[in-house]
C-alpha cells in the first residue's frame, strides 16, 4: 500500500559557522567553555546594545552559496524575527527574511545505489544562534547559559526534491562534508552545530501537487532524521487510508520513543512579525569580492567521488572515502595529474591504506608527508616492476621521514631494485631448488605451502630484491618440467 | 551672578583660567540642586558624591597643567535611557527601576574622557514616548518658568534641568522631536543632530532608525560644545556615519554670515494650528533676519503633514521589537504573580510598563502583524523615502529651513495626557526632521503672555551642524538668550 504514496521532503539545516568571534560582538566562538564565561552586553542583549555584523560570516555564507550552486545577492538584508523565549535575551533573532545572502542553487548527491539525485537550494541565509536553557537538581527552575547567544548560524533550505529517506541521509551528509571542505564549520553533530527541521509530505504517485506537509523541528541527528522522514511517511499513509486528512502542523521527533509528537497546528503557528533590523545596514559585497570567493572554492567532494568512479573506475566506497577528505584528494589528484600512465586505483590505494595509515598514526597532514611527484614516481616504480610493493613501502616511510631525495636516489641507496632480470632469477631459481630437494618432494606430495617457502627462500637469496611474480613463475614451471 | 546660572562657555574659560575650580562650579549646582529639585523634580538619581571626586580629579589635573578639553570639569545631566557603568538607568520606567548598566554608553565615555562631570541621570516620559514627562514611572517634573506646566517631553528633565540651573548643560535623546519640544518649552536650547553623527550605543532603544543622542544647553555655543564632544564615528553602532569633522570655536557672533543666506519657510509648519503668538514670534526673528541680508521664500514640503502618521507606524513597530526583551527573565521588574512561563511574562509586562508605554507596543504590534505590514509599515516607509525627496529638493535651493518649534506652549500638567491624539500632535514640526534623519535645532525666541518660552526651529542638510549652529547663533543674538526663571 506504501508503494502508492510517494515521499517529499524537504530540509532546512542550520550549521554553525567557526568564526574566531560571534556574529555581532567580539565574544570568543567557542563550544565547551565554562557556562556564561564568553557572552557580553551585547550577546546578551542588555538594554542600549548595539548589534555590528562580523564579515566572516558573510564570506563563509557566499561560500557555502557558492560550492552550493547559488546565485549570490550583493546586496542583502537582515530582518527581525520576534518571539518570546527566555534562551533569546533580545526576543529578536536577526536573520534574514526576503532577501538572504544565497539563492536559487543546486546539489547532486551521490545516493549508496550509486544512482545521483539533484536537489534544489532554495536559499542560504545568516543569522544568530540562541543560548541554552539548562535543568539541574541543585535548582528549583530554569538556568541560562548565554554562551551560544550571537554564534554564527547559516541556514540551509532545500526544495521539496528529496524522495527517500536515504536521499535526505545522503544530503545531509553531502552538507556536512561541505561545510568541512570549505572549513566553515565543525560540523559536529554532538555539539550541536549541525541541526535540521525536517518537511515532510505524501502523495499519491503520479500526482502532480503536493500533499499537506507537517514540519519536524530541531532534529539533532542524521539517524534522527532519517527515522523521522519514516515514521511520518508511515503515519502520513495510514491516515490518507483510513480516509483522513493531513492537518498541517509543527511536530517534535522524539529519539526515544522513536515517533513524532504534535506541538502546534498552524492556526497556531507564530507570526514572527519580521521587519528590516533598523541596526543594521544593508550587507553590500562588491562583486569582485564574491569573484574572489568564488575562485576559493575546490571542486566538492560529492563531484570528485563521481569523477573517481566514472573516469579511474574506483569503486564508489573508495571514491567517497578518497574524496571525503580534502587533503587527501588534493593528494590523489595532484598525483594522477603529473603522469597520466600512472595506475589511478593502485594510487587510490595507496593514499587509502598506508599514507592514510601513517596520517593517522602521526597526525601529519597528507602534504607534509608526500608530494604528488614522489608519490606517482614510487606508484610508477611498483607498476614497472622496478621495485617490489614491500620495498615500495620502505622508500614511503623513508619519504615520511623527510628525505629530499628522489624516489631513484631512494632505490639505489637502498639498494631495492628489484631483480627482474630473467637470466639472473633463472639461475638463482636452479640454485635454490638444488639445496632443497625436501620441499620439491614436499610440493610433489601435495604440500603446496612448499611453494611459498620455496619463493621465500629465494627472496632471502636476492636480499628481497628478486621479483617475487616472476620467481614464483620459474618455480612452477621447473616443477612442472620435472 | 551665581555660578550654577551660567553658561559652560563662560565657565570654561574660568575653569581654564583658575578663576574658579571645577569643585566650586559643581558645589553651586549641587546646592541650586538641594534647593530647587524638590519643587522641579528632573532627577532620578542624583550622583553627588561620584560627582565631587570628579571635580577634584579635574582640579588636580589642571593644577598639574594638563590641557583638557573646553567642557573639564562643567557639570551634566544626563537623561536616563543613556547607559552609565554602575549608576541606576530606568528609562523612568517601572520595569527597570533597578536595573544598573555594566557599561558606559558611547557619549558616556566620550564625556569621561571629556572630564566632564555628571551629576545624575535625568527625568523623562517612560522609555522616550510621551512629549510631557508625565508617563514617567517616578515623578512629575516641572517647568522651571511654571512650575503648574509640564516642561515638555520627553527629555524634559532634561531641558528642565538646564533652565533650573541644577546641571550647566544636559543630554537628551530625540525620536520624534523629544529634545526640541522640551527645550522649546523651557526655554533653552536643543539640538537633534543628524542621524548617525552621534553613536547610538548605549542609548536604550525606543525607535532604532530614529532615535538620536543630542545636547540641551542655555547656548547654541554650549549645545555646539557639548556636541563636538560626543559627535563621531563609532565602529559600536553601524549606522553611525563617517562625516566631516565638527569643529566650535567660542568666539564673537558674525551676522555677515546672513547676508544672502537662504532661508526656506514650509507653509505646513505655519499652518492655523500654530499659536498666533508663537508665530508672531517667528515672524520677528524673520524680519530681523530679512534686515541682515537673509532671503526669505515661502516653499512647501506637501508630504509632512502625514510625516506624523509615519512617525507613529515607524517609531511604534520598532518599540514593540526593542521593548520585548524586558520581559522579566533577566534584569529589570519581575511579577511576583506568575505560575508558569507565558504568565511571567504577561504579568511582568503588564505590571512593568506604563499606559503610553503598552499602547505603542500594541500598535507596533499591530502594524508588523502579517496581512497588516504591507498596508502600514511598508507604506510608512515609503512614505519616509518621499519626505527625504522633498526636503533633498529644497536643500538644493536654499541653505536653511526656518519654522515654529511647537504650535503652542507649554500646557498645564495633567492637561493633555487623558488626549493622546493632542498630545501627539505637539510632534507635528519636529517628527520629519527624524524621519528624513537631518538635523534641527530649536532655540527661545521670546515668551507668550503666561510668561512661557516660544521655540523656533531651525532644520540643515545633512551633517552641516557646523552651517546650522552658526545660524542658529546669528539668530540668537538677534532674540537674546532667556535668563534663568526665578523657581519660588
Amino acid at each position: 500500500m506504501s508503494n502508492d504514496y510517494e515521499l517529499v521532503v524537504g530540509l532546512e539545516v542550520h550549521a554553525e559557522l567557526s568564526t574566531e568571534s560571534k556574529i555581532y560582538c567580539s565574544c570568543k566562538n567557542e563550544f565547551g567553555l565554562e557556562v556564561n564565561s564568553v557572552c557580553c552586553p551585547i550577546c546578551t542583549g542588555m538594554p542600549g546594545t548595539l548589534p555590528t555584523l562580523n564579515e566572516k560570516v558573510v564570506e563563509y555564507a557566499i561560500k557555502m552559496g557558492h560550492a552550493m550552486n547559488c546565485n549570490i545577492n550583493y546586496a542583502s538584508k537582515q530582518d527581525r524575527k520576534n518571539y518570546f523565549y527566555p534562551d533569546l535575551p533580545k526576543a529578536y533573532q536577526i536573520s534574514q527574511s526576503d532577501i538572504p545572502i544565497c539563492e536559487n542553487g543546486f546539489i547532486d548527491v551521490l545516493v549508496d545505489d550509486g544512482s545521483i539525485k539533484r536537489i534544489g537550494i532554495t536559499r542560504i541565509h545568516i543569522e544568530e544562534d540562541a543560548g541554552k536553557l539548562i535543568k539541574t537538581d541543585r535548582f528549583d527552575g530554569t538556568l541560562i547559559d548565554f554562551n551560544r547567544c550571537g554564534v554564527p548560524l547559516i541556514e540551509i533550505v532545500s526544495e521539496p526534491d528529496i524522495r527517500t529517506s536515504k536521499q535526505a541521509h545522503v544530503y545531509l551528509k553531502t552538507i556536512k562534508s561541505y561545510l568541512i571542505y570549505l572549513g566553515i564549520s565543525d560540523a559536529k553533530m554532538q555539539e550541536g552545530s549541525i541541526r535540521c527541521d525536517v518537511n515532510v509530505s505524501v502523495r499519491k504517485r503520479g500526482q502532480k501537487e503536493f500533499g499537506t506537509r507537517c514540519e519536524m523541528k530541531n532534529v539533532n541527528t542524521f539517524s534522527g532524521a532519517v527515522k523521522a522522514i519514516e515514521y511520518e511517511y508511515k503515519r502520513q499513509i495510514e491516515i490518507l487510508e483510513s480516509g483522513g486528512k493531513i492537518i498541517q502542523q509543527t511536530r517534535r521527533w522524539d529519539d526515544e520513543a522513536g515517533k513524532t509528537i504534535s506541538m502546534r497546528l498552524k492556526e497556531d503557528a507564530q507570526d514572527y512579525r519580521y521587519f528590516p533590523e533598523p541596526d543594521l545596514k544593508t550587507i553590500v559585497v562588491s562583486k569582485e569580492k564574491i569573484k574572489k570567493l568564488k575562485d576559493q572554492i575546490p571542486e566538492m567532494p560529492n563531484y570528485k567521488a563521481m569523477r573517481y568512479i566514472k573516469d579511474h573506475n574506483i569503486s564508489q566506497t573508495d571514491s567517497e572515502l578518497l574524496a571525503s577528505n580534502l587533503q587527501r584528494a588534493t593528494l590523489f589528484d595532484d598525483t594522477i595529474d603529473i603522469d597520466d600512465s600512472v595506475d589511478a586505483k593502485m594510487v587510490a590505494n595507496w593514499i587509502l591504506i598506508t599514507i592514510t595509515q601513517y596520517v593517522n598514526k602521526t597526525g601529519k597532514r597528507y602534504d607534509e608527508i608526500i608530494s604528488p611527484k614522489q608519490l606517482s614516481e614510487l606508484i610508477l616504480y611498483i607498476q614497472s616492476g622496478k621495485i617490489s610493493n614491500s620495498a615500495g613501502k620502505k622508500v614511503f616511510n623513508e619519504i615520511a621521514s623527510k628525505s629530499s631525495k628522489s624516489v631513484k636516489q631512494i632505490v639505489l641507496d637502498l639498494g631495492l631494485e628489484q631483480i627482474s632480470n630473467e637470466d639472473e632469477l633463472n639461475s638463482i631459481v636452479k640454485q635454490m631448488l638444488k639445496e632443497n630437494e625436501k620441499s620439491i618432494n614436499d610440493y610433489k606430495n601435495g604440500k603446496t605451502n612448499a611453494l611459498g617457502y620455496l619463493v621465500g627462500q629465494c627472496m632471502k637469496a636476492t636480499k628481497g630484491k628478486g621479483n617475487p611474480a616472476m620467481i614464483k613463475e620459474f618455480i612452477l614451471k621447473y616443477l612442472k618440467s620435472q | 551672578m551665581n555660578l550654577y546660572e551660567m553658561q559652560a562657555s563662560k565657565l570654561s574659560k574660568l575653569i581654564k583660567n583658575k578663576d574658579i575650580s571645577a569643585v566650586q562650579l559643581t558645589k553651586s549646582v549641587f546646592s541650586r540642586i538641594s534647593s530647587v529639585e524638590s519643587t522641579i523634580e528632573c532627577y532620578v538619581t542624583i550622583c553627588k558624591e561620584s560627582a565631587m571626586e570628579t571635580a577634584e580629579l579635574v582640579d588636580k589635573k589642571i593644577s598639574d597643567g594638563e590641557s583638557l578639553s573646553p567642557l573639564a570639569g562643567i557639570p551634566i545631566g544626563i537623561k536616563d535611557n543613556i547607559c552609565t557603568k554602575g549608576i541606576l538607568t530606568t528609562c523612568s520606567s517601572k520595569m527597570l527601576y533597578n536595573f544598573v548598566p555594566p557599561y558606559d554608553a558611547t557619549v558616556i565615555k566620550k564625556l569621561k574622557d571629556a572630564n566632564v562631570i555628571i551629576t545624575g541621570k535625568l527625568n523623562m516620559d517612560e522609555f522616550a514616548m510621551g512629549s510631557s514627562t508625565e508617563t514617567s514611572y517616578f515623578k512629575k517634573t516641572k517647568n522651571p518658568h511654571n512650575i503648574k506646566y509640564v516642561p515638555g517631553g520627553s527629555s524634559g528633565g532634561s531641558a528642565a534641568s538646564v533652565a533650573a540651573g541644577e546641571a550647566i548643560i544636559s543630554l537628551g535623546s530625540d525620536t520624534g522631536g523629544s529634545i526640541r519640544q522640551p527645550a522649546a518649552y523651557c526655554g533653552v536650547v536643543g539640538l537633534k543632530p543628524t542621524y548617525g553623527s552621534v553613536s547610538r550605543y548605549g542609548l536604550i532603544a525606543f525607535a532604532s532608525s530614529l532615535d538620536q543622542i543630542g545636547p540641551l544647553a542655555k547656548s547654541v555655543d554650549d549645545a555646539a560644545l557639548l556636541y563636538q564632544a560626543i559627535s563621531g564615528y563609532d565602529e559600536m553602532d553601524a549606522t553611525s556615519k563617517k562625516a566631516k569633522s565638527f569643529s566650535w570655536k567660542i568666539r564673537d557672533v558674525d551676522l555677515s554670515v546672513l547676508k544672502g543666506l537662504k532661508i526656506a519657510l514650509p507653509k505646513e509648519y505655519f499652518g492655523d494650528f500654530v499659536d498666533d503668538k508663537i508665530k508672531k514670534s517667528v515672524l520677528d526673528v524673520l524680519s530681523k533676519l530679512k534686515d541682515n541680508g537673509a532671503i526669505l521664500d515661502e516653499v512647501s514640503l506637501p508630504s509632512a503633514p502625514y510625516a506624523l502618521s509615519a512617525y507613529y507606524i515607524i517609531s511604534s513597530a520598532e518599540a514593540s521589537s526593542n521593548l520585548a526583551r524586558y520581559d522579566g527573565v533577566h534584569y529589570g521588574y519581575r511579577t511576583k504573580n506568575y505560575e508558569t512561563l507565558n504568565e511571567m511574562y504577561e504579568n511582568t509586562r503588564a505590571e512593568g510598563f506604563g499606559d503610553e508605554v503598552k499602547t505603542r507596543i500594541m500598535l507596533g504590534t499591530y502594524v508588523l502583524s502579517s496581512g497588516y505590514y504591507d498596508a502600514y509599515y511598508k507604506r510608512a516607509k515609503l512614505l519616509q523615502k518621499k519626505i527625504v525627496a522633498e526636503f533633498n529638493d529644497i536643500f538644493q535651493k536654499y541653505d536653511i529651513i526656518l519654522t515654529p518649534t511647537v504650535p503652542t506652549t507649554a500646557f498645564p500638567i495633567g492637561a493633555e495626557i487623558e488626549d493622546p491624539i493632542k498630545m501627539h500632535f505637539n510632534d507635528v514640526n519636529t517628527v520629519s526632521s527624524n524621519i528624513a534623519g537631518i538635523p534641527s535645532v530649536s532655540l527661545p525666541c521670546g515668551k507668550d503672555d503666561s510668561n512661557l518660552p516660544i521655540g523656533m526651529q531651525l532644520i540643515g542638510n545633512y551633517f552641516e551642524e557646523q552651517k546650522l549652529l552658526t545660524i542658529a547663533k546669528c539668530c540668537e543674538s538677534l532674540v537674546g538668550c532667556l535668563d534663568l526663571p526665578s523657581i519660588d
